[in-house]
């Protein structure tokens, strides 16, 4: 932004203005494509963007209920803005909710559900909140405390996604929406080839995932940039603080990497959902067969879903269950205790959405 | 980071045992004997990286030897008729390389000498050595030694005496004049993305070796790629939108160049290369490089950082982006020369009918040689080259303002612009009819 101003005083003539509008002055350069606009042009073209994405990919049917995974964030904060406003503004005559899981993160969820509790009363948008601790018995404290810092945020993710779905039942919900945007996916794009799952890498950058599953979910290709920025300039009523067990998750690396990718050059990010979008993916790999859990009858590729084989693991104080490769055949994995790569190579049976509905 | 106590075994915490005092027997510690052969003492490296102290010299030298040459025979990368080119940049990856085919050559001309109806020829070996000065002068001070050092380490690998061709950068422009290096100076700066001049000269080499290996007579392009690069390139080229034409660059063989291209150490790591050279003694050269503040230097760096992480992390990359779909012409093909021995056409054929790749038709990027995504193509472009370029080489290496595409066109050499001319698009006729032609009964001309 300093360089683009400073380059218009250097040419000596009048400020320069909207590249929309032309009418009004530019107090930002949209991440996406470096134009200089206004404030209002930018949110107009945002969340046209998101209007666009909407109608283009038919994501919803008139009369609609539609969940929408918040957390207090910036993400889901502005998904949600964006998503009444556009509601009342183009009549989807959808209706409306706001979806909240509470993983029992002490000095973390606690605070950024006080937000989404405003946001109920901003928006007018009815709230439910579930918790881990209804759900499954234990708090994500807990869980820390019985498997340490490695490998926690795999219990979080697993369980997160499933209590999503679980209350998206709960409301009688037609769709549950997700603010995940071009950053995660390129990041799960990014994470999915390092750790060598080809599974995940052919389905994760498809707008909408578990079509054949009970409550399908869908993303949105605007760059976080662009999503934080709507926050800021809105003056949005968020909460950005990180969780506080993050800093070991695998998918920092992939983060830290994007980040300074987009310095160097902003379109890369939109460049790696273009390539995940045409890896050609052999017919002939082996891809995991959808089922149901014999436990609880949630979608799953094995006998049991990984939301069952972690928490069983929990229960009997064999918390390595379910985590590192499947050794042997086996409801549960086998016994095993087998890590067989150094650091968190951990291979799970949900997608890679570990602390990130939130930033 | 807390290590769970229930959970952790021997190789569970790799290089963390100590840190969190962990009761683990140090295997390392009460056995002193190769893991493989159970005879010798095991070669510590000091090198900090893993398997260190668990084979001794020879064991290691047969493990990596033993995977360039299974990937020799089972891709009939080099057969007796052949004559190969091995691409030396004087760095550790191409050393062991040419002198991998090198033990091979000199093994092939014992059975030669040996056999008694001397049925089976002794394939060829040349190298050829690329002077990138022009396009980095920075190099140039060192350049004069490296040579020298090239051309001392190809006399020492004889007998079979081998060829040595050097040649400069801007012979693709079919001189080495002032004014061909004048020419790829303008080009260079006419490309404003950093990343994008450093991609334009990888063609660039490319082309040159391609140029030094069909007039010299030679057929097979050996290039030394450790899997280490090719990790790096899976993530460059994901990062740079061709995820399409990711598969062609990575497997063994890549034939969609006059000279096809082989990879012999494409499951070789890094690591295994540099301690090969380390044990052996094969001097390389360390051209200065001029400093790259690219994406290509920053996913080198983020390898380099996940690897500290998880040793096997390059191959796991490589392994992922090895289940994308290759392309037909990711094999050698399959030829009626008569000059080829029958147990080499039998071989070629019987890989070729395991061989699922693609048989799409491809039309290729004329700069970057990538097959093109069918999806990308604007067929209305004003201009021939904006339109028969990828996506990618659009951004990075063209000039974004139309007005200057032409005079970037003129820059180009020869062998990339004449692609756009003819409309590059793979001739299925002539494909197909080339394996049908035994069956024909029309000459050539007749054809319809």
């Amino acid at each position: 932004m300093e360089r683009g101003e400073a380059k218009s005083k250097k040419a000596g003539g009048p400020p320069r203005l909207c590249c929309i509008c032309n009418e009004r002055r530019p107090v930002l350069k949209r991440p996406k494509t470096l134009q200089q606009i206004c404030r209002e042009c930018f949110y107009e073209v945002f969340e046209e963007e998101i209007h666009q994405a909407i109608v283009n990919n038919g994501l919803f049917k008139s009369g609609e209920r539609v969940a929408i995974g918040a957390s207090g964030g910036k993400d889901s904060t502005v998904l949600a803005y964006v998503l009444s406003e556009l509601n009342r503004r183009y009549s989807y005559g959808l209706d409306l909710f706001l979806l909240s899981i509470d993983e029992g993160i002490t000095g973390y969820r606690d605070d950024s559900l006080e937000t989404v509790k405003r946001n109920e009363l901003q928006y007018g948008l009815p709230l439910q909140i579930l918790s881990y601790k209804d759900l499954y018995g234990w708090t994500m404290d807990d869980i820390v405390k019985m498997i340490g810092l490695k490998n926690n945020c795999t219990f979080c993710g697993v369980f997160r996604r499933q209590a999503l779905d679980r209350g998206a039942a709960l409301l009688k919900v037609d769709k549950l929406v997700t603010g995940h945007n071009a950053d995660d996916i390129a990041e799960t794009v990014l994470l999915n080839i390092l750790r060598g799952d080809i599974a995940r890498l052919s389905r994760c950058t498809s707008i909408t995932t578990g079509e054949d599953g009970p409550i399908p979910r869908k993303y949105c290709e605007t760059l976080t940039l662009s999503s934080h920025t709507y926050a800021y300039f809105k003056k949005l009523d968020y909460f950005s603080t990180e969780c506080i067990y993050s800093p070991n998750a695998y998918r920092g690396f992939a983060r830290e990497f994007i980040k300074d990718l987009e310095r160097l050059r902003p379109r890369a990010i939109l460049d790696i959902i273009k390539s995940g979008e045409d890896f050609r993916i052999a017919t002939t790999t082996k891809m995991p067969e959808q089922g149901t859990c014999e436990r609880c009858g949630y979608i799953s590729s094995q006998k049991w879903c990984k939301a069952c084989v972690l928490l069983d693991g929990l229960n009997r104080g064999l918390p390595k269950m379910g985590i590192g490769r499947a050794r042997g055949g086996g409801v549960n994995g086998g016994d095993h205790k087998k890590e067989t790569k150094a650091g968190s190579t951990v291979k799970t049976l949900e997608s890679k959405q570990c602390g990130s509905l939130d930033f | 980071m807390a290590c769970n106590s229930s959970g952790c075994e021997s190789g569970g915490c790799y290089g963390r045992e100590k840190e969190n005092g962990c009761k683990v027997v140090d295997v390392k510690e009460t056995v002193r004997l190769c893991v493989k052969c159970k005879s010798n003492e095991p070669m510590t490296f000091g090198d900090g990286g893993s398997d260190d102290g668990r084979f001794c010299a020879e064991c290691f030298r047969s493990n990596v030897y033993g995977k360039f040459r299974l990937a020799v025979t089972s891709h009939a990368m080099i057969t007796p008729s052949d004559n190969v080119l091995v691409a030396f940049s004087g760095g550790s990856s191409s050393r062991v390389a040419l002198q991998f085919v090198h033990e091979l050559q000199v093994k092939a001309l014992k059975n030669y000498e040996a056999s008694r109806d001397r049925s089976l020829p002794v394939f060829g070996v040349g190298v050829a050595f690329v002077d990138e000065s022009a396009a980095y002068p920075s190099l140039s001070g060192g350049m004069s030694d490296a040579i020298e050092l090239v051309r001392s380490t190809v006399l020492s690998l004889s007998p079979p005496e081998k060829d040595l061709h050097v040649v400069t950068i801007e012979s693709v422009f079919g001189s080495e004049s002032v004014e061909a290096r004048d020419r790829l100076v303008k080009l260079l700066d006419s490309v404003s993305d950093e990343t994008g001049k450093e991609d334009l000269l990888l063609h660039l080499k490319m082309l040159s070796l391609q140029k030094v290996a069909s007039e010299n007579g030679y057929n097979r392009l050996v290039v030394g790629s450790c899997t280490s690069r090719l990790a790096s390139h899976v993530l460059t080229a994901t990062v740079k939108g061709r995820g399409y034409s990711l598969s062609a660059d990575i497997q063994h063989v890549d034939a969609r160049w006059k000279v096809p291209i082989v990879l012999p150490l494409r499951d070789c790591v890094w690591q295994e290369i540099t301690r090969l050279c380390h044990l052996d003694g094969l001097k390389t050269v360390e051209l200065a490089r001029h400093p790259q503040s690219g994406i290509n230097d920053l996913v080198s760096s983020f390898v380099a950082l996940l690897q500290e992480e998880n040793p096997s992390r390059e191959c796991t990359i490589v392994r992922t982006a090895a289940k994308l779909t290759p392309f037909y012409f990711n094999k050698i093909p399959e030829t009626d020369d008569s000059c080829v021995p029958m147990a080499t056409q039998r071989r070629l054929k019987k890989f070729n009918l395991k061989y699922d790749g693609s048989m799409t038709t491809e039309a290729f990027c004329p700069i970057c040689n990538g097959p093109l995504n069918g999806s990308d193509s604007s067929e209305d472009e004003s201009d021939a080259l904006y339109a028969a370029c990828c996506s990618s080489c659009r951004f990075q290496i063209l000039p974004q303002e139309p007005s200057s595409l032409d005079h970037f066109g003129s820059l180009l050499p020869h062998h990339m612009i004449s692609q756009v001319k003819h409309h590059q698009k793979f001739d299925s006729q002539t494909y197909l009819r080339e394996k049908i032609k035994d069956c024909l009964l029309l000459d050539d001309e007749e054809a319809v």
